[in-house]
């Protein structure tokens, strides 16, 4: 028996009641529970706000006219710039390099660094501990660090900088992030899954191609996209071990200087949209399996 | 792996099996032999070793001696990807990224079929989710992805079903219900099964022939009923329901043997005996707590002749419904453990009261006074749990806590191999 209301229904205290005296009257009152009751979504959206703000000033300045060669005033809307993309020199080659590299620096980190996850998983060596810590240390040094160290040991090795030198620099520090994404996956991945799959006649490759392999995907992928993102934007290791080899960032950099064409809130704006378009459509397609499941 | 589908029959024989991992040994060298179509329950508290062996069997494990047979054929060193021998997991290890269809059809499409859709839907018709093909594991309750792993093993047709612990995660309405339901196939399908379990009444109430374990031994093998009534050692008398143990000194041998305990003399059969018993020697004589009749003192007169008899008091009683669980301290032991009908309760039967405990001398067993007497209680249990066993390791039902109508409800699902 709650004792609040041994006193019979009237109780002024009884909080179910709305003209209890003990609450702001009237609108103020209103307004009052209302802010308590949605604090948290109203603070969760000035915070997506803070977020999103710098992609929308990048947005709109791309249907900008600037007068000068600076694109830092709003002048007057334009599509000049989204019909020209490439109008810029050596900013679409740029582009195609910093995609390359991407592309490749996303494979081989992907591939490296999953292989590296199961093997601290799965097994039991020597130097296992020690790796295991190691493996943080390019994600907890300075990038400027480690980008001159980089070229002070490709500038002993004799080794020409370019692609080469920025794709394996790349690899290199991206494979801390994959391996971390891909190793929570694995170490939340029931061994007794894969000794189901041999237990009901799938052989090594099998087990791994059939069950191992799709349970681990979530995590690859999500490795797999972290270094994208991590080697396409890279400015600082790529500057110092890029020689004469010019990526995106470099280029953004670069005519920063001299001024700032529009295109390149273009290509910033469209890579934006192109990521916003693949989470929705993982989203949609998580959905509807979801509900075809439930149905079915 | 024609072979698989080809092969027919034969009994599982293990060999001098045996498995150490460095120095802990998880099984000591082991002869078994499960008949072919049987039901066998390899029983014992977590760390005894039952899975391992059960993992040895399946080919999970590979055993550090001795051999596997399936029939004729030595299959110690074939993959189990190649043995036609099925597995359900304690966790039941349902493939989370395929639905309930593609689950059980897993098994044959590795095997190169190619038409599932006949045997999958005989499959879950079975077990009664036909209407659930399409969903994923997690969207199922325990009880239907328990009937899952067993469809995805089954439809195998393998010649030997293991099982390890399938029922534990369950609650237990739900496990009464399944063990019928398990015994109900296994005599449909005719199919070898080998249950693992540390739940007595589990496996008495499913298992044709149990063995059971511990420390990496069997101690003792034979029918559920055979095991009740003729434990051979501590273990066993206490781990298979509750014993009263009493430590006793052989006074006469013969067709009958007579020993001394507590002041008084207690009666039980030769054969009943272990074979070294002799005047002088020790021996500890047991008692089932169901068979024992409890008379208030004052109508100890009304005892019959003939029958085993030591005195006592109350110390507590607990009525259980069926039935009245009395624990009584006497001169021949303490903590000594009666159950009652409840058909005609006697008022008189209070705690403090002076009581006569009498029984058929046919009832009593004798063990080798060797052993440790409180092997495989509770307490033992949980005091043993440094040994491998995780905490709350209290797997049998102890001699001082449960007996028939009790369950170890939640008791622990840790695995025992480490």
């Amino acid at each position: 028996m709650n004792p609040r209301n041994a006193t019979g229904p009237k109780d002024p205290n009884d909080p179910k009641d709305p003209k209890s005296p003990g609450k702001p009257a009237g609108l103020l009152g209103a307004a009052v529970r209302r802010l308590r009751r949605d604090l948290v979504v109203l603070a969760g959206l000035l915070t997506l706000a803070y977020l999103i703000l710098p992609n929308v000033v990048v947005m709109v300045f791309s249907f900008n006219k600037p007068n000068g060669r600076f694109n830092y005033s709003w002048q007057r809307f334009s599509t000049d710039a989204w019909q020209d993309p490439c109008g810029v020199a050596d900013l679409c080659g740029s582009l195609g390099l910093s995609l390359q590299i991407a592309a490749w620096a996303t494979v081989g980190a992907t591939v490296l660094g999953t292989m590296i996850a199961f093997a601290l998983v799965r097994y039991r060596f020597r130097a296992r501990g020690a790796i295991n810590s190691l493996i943080f240390l390019p994600m907890a040094m300075p990038e400027v660090v480690m980008a001159a160290s980089l070229l002070t040991l490709f500038l002993n090795m004799g080794a020409r900088l370019g692609f080469w030198t920025v794709l394996i620099a790349h690899i290199m520090f991206c494979l801390s992030f994959v391996v971390t994404a891909v190793k929570a996956r694995v170490m939340s991945m029931d061994p007794r899954l894969e000794e189901a799959a041999r237990d009901l006649y799938a052989g090594p490759v099998q087990t791994f191609l059939r069950v191992t392999l799709p349970i681990a995907a979530p995590g690859i992928a999500a490795g797999a996209l972290l270094a994208f993102a991590l080697s396409f934007d890279d400015f600082i290791i790529t500057n110092f071990n890029a020689g004469s080899t010019v990526t995106f960032p470099m280029f953004v950099w670069g005519s920063a200087q001299r001024g700032t064409p529009v295109q390149i809130n273009v290509i910033g704006t469209a890579m934006f949209v192109l990521a916003v378009l693949v989470v929705v459509a993982g989203q949609l397609v998580a959905a509807r399996r979801k509900r075809t499941a439930a149905t079915r | 792996m024609t072979t698989t589908d080809t092969y027919t029959g034969g009994d599982v024989r293990l060999t001098g099996i045996s498995k150490s991992y460095g120095s802990f040994t998880a099984v000591q060298p082991l002869d078994l032999t499960v008949p072919q179509g049987s039901f066998f329950a390899l029983l014992g508290a977590s760390g005894c070793g039952k899975t391992t062996t059960l993992r040895m069997i399946a080919g999970l494990e590979d055993p550090t001696t001795g051999t596997v047979h399936l029939g004729d054929r030595d299959v110690t060193d074939l993959p189990p990807y190649k043995r036609p021998v099925n597995t359900v997991f304690q966790s039941y290890a349902l493939f989370p990224h395929l639905d309930i269809f593609e689950n059980i059809a897993f098994g044959l499409r590795r095997r190169g079929l190619k038409s599932v859709k006949k045997q999958v839907g005989e499959m879950l018709e079975l077990v009664q989710l036909g209407d659930k093909a399409r969903h994923r594991p997690h969207q199922l309750s325990g009880g239907q992805q328990q009937r899952v792993a067993v469809a995805r093993a089954l439809i195998n047709h393998p010649q030997v079903l293991l099982l390890d612990e399938p029922l534990g995660a369950l609650d237990l309405k739900l496990r009464r219900q399944m063990q019928l339901e398990l015994k109900r196939i296994q005599t449909e399908v005719g199919i070898t099964f080998v249950h693992v379990t540390h739940d007595q009444e589990e496996a008495m109430t499913m298992a044709d022939t149990v063995a059971v374990m511990n420390g990496g031994r069997v101690e003792q093998l034979g029918a559920p009923a055979e095991l009740y009534e003729h434990p051979r050692t501590t273990f066993v008398a206490n781990f298979l329901g509750t014993s009263n143990l009493i430590p006793a000194e052989v006074a006469g041998t013969g067709s009958e043997v007579v020993v001394t305990a507590g002041g008084g003399k207690l009666r039980l059969p030769g054969e009943r005996c272990p074979a070294g018993a002799r005047p002088g020697g020790r021996l500890l004589v047991g008692i089932r707590p169901e068979k024992i009749t409890l008379s208030h003192a004052d109508d100890a007169g009304a005892v019959p002749d003939g029958r085993n008899r030591i005195t006592g008091r109350i110390t507590d009683s607990s009525f259980i419904g069926v039935s009245t669980q009395y624990t009584v301290d006497g001169p021949a032991g303490t903590g000594l453990q009666v159950y009652e009908q409840n058909i005609e309760r006697d008022p008189r039967l209070v705690p403090g009261a002076e009581v006569v405990l009498h029984w058929n001398p046919a009832h009593t067993f004798g063990l080798d006074a060797d052993q440790d007497i409180a092997a495989g209680t509770e307490q033992e249990t949980a005091a043993g749990a440094g040994s491998g066993a995780g905490p709350g390791a209290a797997t049998g039902p102890g001699r001082n806590t449960a007996g028939p109508g009790q369950d170890i409800a939640g008791a622990e699902r840790a695995e025992d191999s480490p």
